[in-house]
């Protein structure tokens, strides 16, 4: 109990320097500002002017400014930019396995939509 | 405490040997951690299954024409629009959770109580605003294992129900797929929200207790923050691939 009491009063010591009320808020209009230039992209240079159209060039902004998002969130609301290094590294380095799984499941994809349109089906009589 | 080291606790002092903490970290806020990164699993596996199935099917559903509704405002024409509502309140209450946890720190009771009061009214905001999206989609006659067309007869009919949604081909599949999917996370996420309220609740009603004072930290408050930004966190990824890509 007394390791408990010690770890979380430096806990709470340490993050006194990582977040105070004036970085919530610029960390809160960076992510405001990010989810603005995605609408301003989605309604108004797609949808309404007509400049860029669907597809993967706005489609690969869109998750580059999802992920800098994602980051803002968890390093900043979640503190984890101010954990031990080694905590970092173990909490993300997990995440390879979802990036392989990513480009598992788009190759399988890319495969059923050739297959399924070009593979005909025979009567089973 | 007996302050005579024996031989056995001497080999103990690089950080990993044991006999401190290497992380700095409470126990329950690692476990917090641990169970947020398994729930990224499954949430990373329900949003790559989505852009699997729609990498697979030749043709897909455009959102724009799905969700276009503000309402009591406006019945069409408006994309993005009240799910831009729905994103800034989620971001907001994720900003009073951390507000929330910044004055656990400094013991301040009562602004804690504050701040967790505007976070459970922004999540509960947040599931009513889902509550009416699906309600408007359900209308439109998207449910599980059901789109606008399911019932109809000859090709004719189904193309017909489905072209107020489709930008190219249409697709009795991928529309049906769209729905389930749609449903599905949207709905996993929701009941993270609903949890995630629960959860506040009972933090705030700890806090009026006053049991956090007695004990002298708040880290509970930190704690379920946690979750809190987490499910804001997979927000911003649903809102993405659903309604933007």
């Amino acid at each position: 109990m007394a390791n408990h009491d010690h770890i979380a009063t430096h806990d709470a010591h340490a993050h006194e320097d990582g977040m105070d009320k004036k970085r919530i808020w610029s960390v809160f209009f960076i992510l405001l500002a990010l989810t603005a230039l995605e609408f301003l992209i989605a309604l108004g240079f797609v949808h309404h002017w007509g400049i860029l159209q669907k597809g993967t060039f706005v489609n690969v902004i869109y998750i580059i400014l999802t992920l800098v998002k994602a980051f803002y969130i968890v390093a900043f609301f979640m503190h984890l930019k101010f954990e031990k290094s080694s905590f970092i590294v173990c909490c993300a380095i997990v995440f390879i396995f979802i990036i392989y799984f990513i480009a598992l499941m788009l190759i399988e994809g890319d495969f059923l939509l050739g297959a399924f349109q070009s593979h005909p089906l025979y009567p089973n009589k | 405490m007996s302050t005579t080291v024996s031989q056995l606790d001497k080999v103990k002092d690089g950080p990993w040997n044991g006999g401190k903490s290497p992380w700095n970290l409470e126990y329950g806020k690692i476990m917090m951690w641990f169970f947020l990164v398994s729930d990224a699993f499954t949430f990373s596996a329900f949003l790559i299954y989505y852009g699997a199935q729609k990498f697979a099917q030749p043709t897909w559903i455009d959102a724009d024409k799905v969700f276009q509704s503000i309402p009591g405002i406006a019945e069409s024409g408006q994309p993005l629009v009240f799910v831009g509502i729905m994103t800034f309140i989620l971001i907001m209450s994720s900003v009073t959770m951390v507000l929330a946890v910044e004055a656990g720190h400094r013991n301040a009771k009562n602004e804690v109580v504050k701040w967790m009061l505007w976070t459970i009214l922004g999540g509960l905001l947040f599931v009513g605003c889902q509550a009416i999206e699906w309600t408007h989609l359900h209308h439109q006659g998207f449910w599980f294992g059901r789109n606008p067309a399911t019932g109809l007869e000859g090709d004719v009919a189904i193309a017909d129900a489905l072209r107020p949604y489709f930008t190219n081909d249409i697709s009795y599949t991928a529309a049906l797929q769209f729905s389930n999917l749609f449903f599905t996370i949207t709905g996993f996420h929701g009941f993270h929200v609903s949890i995630g309220i629960l959860l506040n609740i009972i933090i705030l009603s700890m806090t009026l207790k006053g049991t956090f004072e007695r004990r002298g930290t708040y880290l509970m408050v930190e704690k379920v923050g946690l979750y809190w930004h987490f499910v804001d966190l997979v927000w911003v990824f649903v809102f993405t691939f659903f309604y933007l890509i």
